[in-house]
Formats: structure tokens, C-alpha cells, sequence
């Protein structure tokens, strides 16, 4: 081709200033198309792959849950993004500090389940299930460049961390059913939790159907019939054909974005092969057995993750707490036998100050305290000691310690 | 546009036009031979080819006293450090992960930068011109010798690093970072696969610096332009406010090739890192062609 790319080298010199001059602006649009269709691409694809909603037959509710316990699968493989905003503060390496210091790991191994799984609290995460059989799962947690792999194989239970390079290790009889159910991950895990916990305070319904990772599923809605809760509505889609919950989002009742939000981007029944469950510990790791596991289990206040599910049947563990209300409205208190409520300033030091400095102080007839919100739990911390948890409205809270009083 | 230039045009246009793909293929060996004869180019290489030798030696300090790597900070430190010490193939990725966000890209800037503004510089670029190659073509050829730059460039790095790693650190079967086991020389096909990946990753912003390149006449002003936008873009990734654009910069997905280290691969980011390399090279390239093919050349 010639340096002068032109097919009209006669004519008047104006004229052929004025065609080439156009001809010049005319290849900037070839630029500019492209972001045109490549905005257009990002933009509509997504709307015009949402096809609408499955048209699957009739059920009802009750159907629908009898559907989810018989759900028997056994393999599959699949990606799960589990989304949580809890609306705590955000403390950024503070807060991995306070965590894995409430977490009473022992050794301090990065490889633990119980200290990776609570990062599960906060933040958007992708996760990959594998699952071949009761005996042999895999939970992979997705980091930047590593990744934390957890590992049931018949009686071995393998953390790996890949980024320390650091492996944990303990047998599935004790360690092996704890951490399994430690923190709940995936979306199944979250709905049994819910299921477990319906009852005449709640209404169950079907609502629609629903296109999750590709598969057609119903939705499920569930919601508290009593009013003062900070739960919202609970949505589980579940997989038409094989009753497994693909996904389970968890509303406030003060609205906004989902507090809760896990759900399967892609999912296959297909049998995982064998290699995905066999781990050696790569040489040179540093294995930690877990020795002590059991003796320092983690009190429930070390497991955000599942002290936000638990909290409306009320934690087990504490001593000596009792559970006001039921259903949805039930507040968990327990005496901390510390008198004196949150330190502030002088009392407690620094921390107790920072801490006092989060929450929101309170009076009412029990006389004054401390109240910790985020969107769905609801803390306080009364200056005799007292704490009141629950999913419920800071109202609810107070009327509650009201009435103990 | 000169008289002269549609002189020379009109004079060639018949006798020599001709589908002559070798002297395509002629242009395009003088344009390699050219970039890659330069001292300048050979002295980025050696940078390259450097910098896993200076890792593989720190970690191999560090880890004499049999300590394990990237310990002592805490996990810091590019990623697979701390695998270095049980097989030296690690070195590779890590290597190709501490280069990637600069090293890489700056030398590639070096060398777009300089394909159509280093020769408008140093005023040769109207006898490429009198040729009767044309200037989508020449543009071409440029931008083909930036991509092998980037090839070159990558295999450098993995080269060295795999042979640095070879001399310091046991090799053999090695654990992929979901926990399983795989063969030395499967280890091998992903180390390659993710030369080329990485490779692949730099396409973006070479379009992007050829396009700089026909903006101006300065070779160092291209240079710099390109490598100043590469620092802007690689800070504000870094921005958590501007969350909502970093899916769409060039340098956003980068790391992910590490996906390929999963078991199963993780595609989704790496998809992801390909398609918007594809966009950039398209616009930029696109871009610059439309700019250069009117502009007057006056160099």
C-alpha cells in the first residue's frame, strides 16, 4: 500500500482538502465503535442472558422444604460467592488482629480452619465446593494468587494454606465434623439453618422461580411474621431438580443491600475426580497437628459467622444465658458478672475507650448501657454487666432489658 | 500530505504492488532484527533476566539458616515466595510475579514507545515511508515486533528464573496451590502456558504506547508518556473508591495467570485478563492507525 492511502489524487486542492479532512475524521470512528460496542456488550449481555424466569410446575411451600431435606446429593462441584455485610466497621488489619485473637487457635497457624473461616465474615469471597460422598469434601476459599484449601478424605481432615505455606491437620471424629459445621458456607448450609429455626412465627412461601448458575430453581421466601426483628425476608432458591439450595440471600428489614448473600455461579453434579481429595503436605510446610483442638473450642463469640445465624435460637455455650422471646424476636442474655458494663476511658484502657467509642449509649429503666449495632445483630452491653443479643431492633433491645429488669 | 508523497505513491503503485507476503515477512525480520540488535533492548533483557536471579539469591539467604521464605513478614512478598525453597519452579512464577506489574510493562512502553515516534526522531521514518510497504502495514509490522517483544521479554524472565531455580532449589513433583499433586513436567506445561499468558497480559499496553507513539514526534516523550500511564493506572488500582472502574484497567487482572496454578484452573479472571487485553489492543490499535495513517509526516 502507498504512504498517501488515497484513491482521489485529482481534483481542485480545496476540494480534496475538505474529502481528506473528512476521510481523516471518518477513521477515528473505528476507535470509537469499538468502545461503543464493547460498552454496549458489557452493558446488555447480562440483561439480554437473564431469559426470564423458568416456567417449572406448581408447588407448594411445604413441598418445596420436604423437597430440600430429601435432597440426597452426593457429588457435585461447583463455585460459590458468598457476599457478607454485616455493616461492621471497617477495621481493615485491625480487625484481622481482634479476630484471630478471639479465636483461640493456640499455635497461631495461619493453616487453621477456625481462624481462616471466620474471614468468611466480612467482604465478598469465591468459594469452590467439591463434594464426593459423605466421606471426602473439598472447601477451597480464593485469594489473591493462594488459596486455602480444606480437605475431608475418609478420617483426615487437611487445611492448606498456600500462601504461608503452612498445613494443618486433624482427624475427622473430632476436628473433622467441628469445622465442617463451624461456619456455614455454603448455600446449603445457610438454609438449614433456617429451616431448622421455622416455626408459627414465620411465613413461608413460594415465590416464583428463578435462573441460578444456570439451572432452573424455585424460590423460597421466608419471612418473620413478628415485627422488631432486623430480619428482613430470607430468599433460598432451590434446584428444581435435585432440591439442593443453589443460592440464599438474607435481607434486612431497614432495607439495602443483602447482609447475607451466598449462591452458587456455577454448579455440576458430576462426580469430582479422585485427585481433587488427595493432599500430601508439600515438602517443607509446616504441619500443624491438631492436638488441642477440642480443649480450646472456640467460644461462640470467636464465630461471627455462625453467631449471626445461631442468634435467633439463642447461643448455646454461654452459661447461664437464657433466651428471652421466641421465633424471631428471641433475645439471647447472659450475665458477664463484670460489673461496670463496657470500660471506658480510664476503666479499661485504650481498648475499652475504642471500643465504647463504636457503640451507642443507652438509659432506659435498667439503668444505662451500651449498644453495638450492626445491620442484623443487635448488642447491649448494660453498665451492671448484662448483654442482650439478638437479631432484633435496638427498641426491642432495651424494652427487653426493661422487662428483665 | 506532501506532494511528494503522492508522487512516490502514485509512481510505485502499479509496478511493485504486487501480493508479495514475503516482503512482508522482510519487513517484518529487518523490523526484529532492529529492535532486537539494539543495545537498549539487550540491556532491558538483561534487567529481566536479572531480577530472578537477585530473588532466587535472597531467598536462598534468607532460607540458609532453614527458615522458610516470605515467613517474617507475615505472608508478604510477591506470591508463591514461599515455595521457592521446596521446588525451584516456583521461582518462575514468583519471578514472573515481581516483574509483572513494572519491569514488564516498562520495557514493553520502552520499546512501543519508541517504534513510530523513535523513528520519526531520528528522522528515518519517511525512507520507511518511501518504501512501498504503506503505513497500516508498517504499523503492523511495528506492533507485531512490540508483541514479540513481550514474548521475548516473558521467556527471559521464565528462562532465567527456571534455570537460577534449577541451580538452587531441588525440583521435582510439585503442589499446585488448591493442595494437589502434579508432575514435574505438567508443572512445566503451566509454567509455559503462564509465560504466555503473562505475555499476552502486556498486549494492552503495547497498543496503548504504539498508540502514544504516533502522537508525537519524541521518542522519549512516547516513552515516558506510556510508562507515566502505566504508574497513574497501576495507583489508582489501588483506590478502593474507584472500585467501580478497575474492572476495566488494562493492569486490573493481571495476576490472575496465578489462577492457572489452581486445581481445577480457575478461568474466570483469566478470561476476564484476555477479553480486556483484546478490547485495548483493538482501541489503541485501532487509534493508532487512524492517526497514523493521516498525519502528516514531517520527520
Amino acid at each position: 500500500m502507498a504512504p498517501y492511502e488515497s484513491d482521489g489524487n485529482t481534483g481542485a486542492e480545496e476540494v480534496e482538502d475538505l474529502r481528506s479532512g473528512r476521510r481523516k475524521a471518518a477513521r477515528y470512528v473505528v476507535p470509537v465503535a469499538v468502545v461503543g460496542v464493547a460498552a454496549a456488550t458489557i452493558g446488555l449481555v447480562p440483561a439480554l442472558a437473564d431469559s426470564g424466569d423458568p416456567d417449572l410446575p406448581k408447588i407448594t411451600a411445604q413441598q418445596l422444604i420436604e423437597k430440600i431435606a430429601k435432597s440426597d446429593v452426593e457429588q457435585l462441584s461447583g463455585t460459590v460467592k458468598v457476599t457478607t455485610d454485616l455493616g461492621l466497621p471497617d477495621l481493615g488489619g485491625l480487625e484481622n488482629s481482634l479476630v484471630s485473637g478471639a479465636t483461640p487457635s493456640g499455635d497461631g497457624s495461619s493453616a487453621d480452619p477456625t481462624s481462616k473461616l471466620t474471614e468468611l465474615a466480612a467482604g465478598t469471597h469465591t468459594l469452590r465446593v467439591a463434594a464426593d460422598g459423605p466421606d471426602r469434601q473439598k472447601l477451597s476459599l480464593i485469594e489473591n494468587a493462594a488459596e486455602y484449601s480444606l480437605i475431608h478424605n475418609g478420617k483426615d481432615v487437611w487445611g492448606y494454606d498456600s500462601k504461608s505455606n503452612e498445613v494443618y491437620h486433624g482427624t475427622a471424629d473430632e476436628a473433622g465434623k467441628q469445622s465442617e459445621h463451624e461456619v456455614p458456607a455454603t448455600p446449603k448450609d445457610f438454609a438449614d439453618e433456617v429451616l431448622k429455626s421455622v416455626d408459627d412465627t414465620t411465613s413461608v412461601t413460594v415465590d416464583g422461580t428463578a435462573q441460578v448458575a444456570g439451572r432452573d430453581a424455585y424460590k423460597l421466601l421466608v419471612k418473620p411474621k413478628q415485627s422488631g426483628t432486623t430480619v428482613g425476608a430470607i430468599s433460598i432458591a432451590v434446584d428444581a431438580k435435585t432440591g439442593l439450595p443453589l443460592k440464599f440471600t438474607l435481607t434486612p428489614s431497614s432495607g439495602g443491600a443483602a447482609v447475607v448473600d451466598a449462591g452458587f455461579t456455577q454448579v455440576s453434579f458430576a462426580k469430582p475426580a479422585a485427585s481433587t481429595f488427595d493432599f500430601t503436605p508439600p515438602k517443607g510446610a509446616k504441619v500443624t497437628e491438631d492436638g488441642h483442638a477440642e480443649k480450646t473450642a472456640p467460644a461462640p463469640s470467636g464465630k461471627p459467622g455462625e453467631d449471626f445465624l445461631k442468634g435467633d435460637e439463642g447461643s448455646k455455650g454461654f452459661d447461664g444465658s437464657k433466651v428471652i422471646g421466641e421465633g424471631w424476636n428471641a433475645i439471647t442474655t447472659f450475665d458477664t458478672g463484670s460489673k461496670g458494663g463496657v470500660p471506658s476511658g480510664a476503666a479499661g484502657g485504650d481498648l475499652g475507650g475504642f471500643l465504647g467509642s463504636l457503640g451507642d449509649q443507652v438509659s432506659g429503666k435498667f439503668g444505662k448501657g451500651t449498644v453495638f449495632s450492626t445491620r442484623l445483630i443487635n448488642a447491649l452491653i448494660t453498665d451492671d454487666g448484662k448483654v442482650y443479643v439478638g437479631a432484633v431492633t435496638k427498641n426491642a433491645l432495651v424494652d427487653a432489658a426493661n422487662t428483665g429488669k | 500530505m506532501s506532494q511528494a508523497d503522492i508522487q512516490a505513491a502514485d509512481g510505485d503503485v502499479a509496478a511493485v504492488r504486487a501480493p508479495r507476503p514475503l516482503w512482508t515477512f522482510g519487513l517484518l525480520c529487518s523490523e526484529l532484527v532492529t529492535t532486537f540488535r539494539r543495545w537498549r533492548t539487550l540491556a532491558l533483557l538483561g534487567v529481566l533476566a536479572a531480577v530472578p536471579i537477585l530473588v532466587g539469591i535472597a531467598v536462598k539467604i534468607e532460607t540458609s539458616d532453614g527458615s522458610s521464605a516470605g515467613r517474617g513478614g507475615g505472608g508478604e512478598g510477591p506470591a508463591f515466595i514461599a515455595q521457592i525453597t521446596n521446588n525451584g519452579l516456583f521461582l518462575v512464577f514468583t519471578a514472573l510475579a515481581a516483574t509483572l506489574p513494572f519491569f514488564l510493562p516498562m520495557s514493553i512502553g520502552v520499546v512501543a514507545g519508541d517504534a513510530i515516534a523513535g523513528e520519526a526522531n531520528a528522522g528515518t521514518l519517511r525512507y520507511l515511508l518511501v518504501a512501498p510497504a504503506g503505513r497500516t502495514r508498517l504499523l503492523l509490522t511495528k506492533y507485531a515486533t512490540t508483541m514479540a517483544f513481550c514474548l521475548l521479554a516473558t521467556l527471559v524472565v521464565a528462562g532465567s528464573a527456571l534455570i537460577v531455580g534449577a541451580l538452587l532449589f531441588p525440583l521435582g513433583d510439585l503442589t499446585t496451590i488448591s493442595g494437589t499433586q502434579i508432575s514435574f513436567a505438567e508443572g512445566l506445561g503451566r509454567a509455559l502456558l503462564i509465560a504466555l499468558v503473562v505475555a499476552a497480559s502486556l498486549t494492552g499496553i503495547a497498543a496503548l504506547g504504539l498508540f502514544v507513539s504516533t502522537l508525537t514526534n519524541s521518542g522519549i516523550a512516547a516513552m515516558a508518556t506510556t510508562v507515566g500511564l502505566l504508574i497513574t493506572v497501576q495507583i489508582l488500582d489501588q483506590i478502593p473508591q474507584l472500585h467501580a472502574l478497575q474492572p476495566y484497567f488494562f493492569s486490573h487482572y493481571w495476576l490472575s495467570f496465578a489462577d492457572l496454578m489452581r486445581d481445577p484452573v480457575y478461568w474466570d479472571d483469566l478470561v476476564k485478563n484476555l477479553g480486556l487485553q483484546a478490547l485495548y489492543a483493538v482501541v489503541f490499535g485501532s487509534a493508532a492507525w487512524a492517526r497514523f495513517t493521516t498525519k502528516d509526516i514531517t520527520a
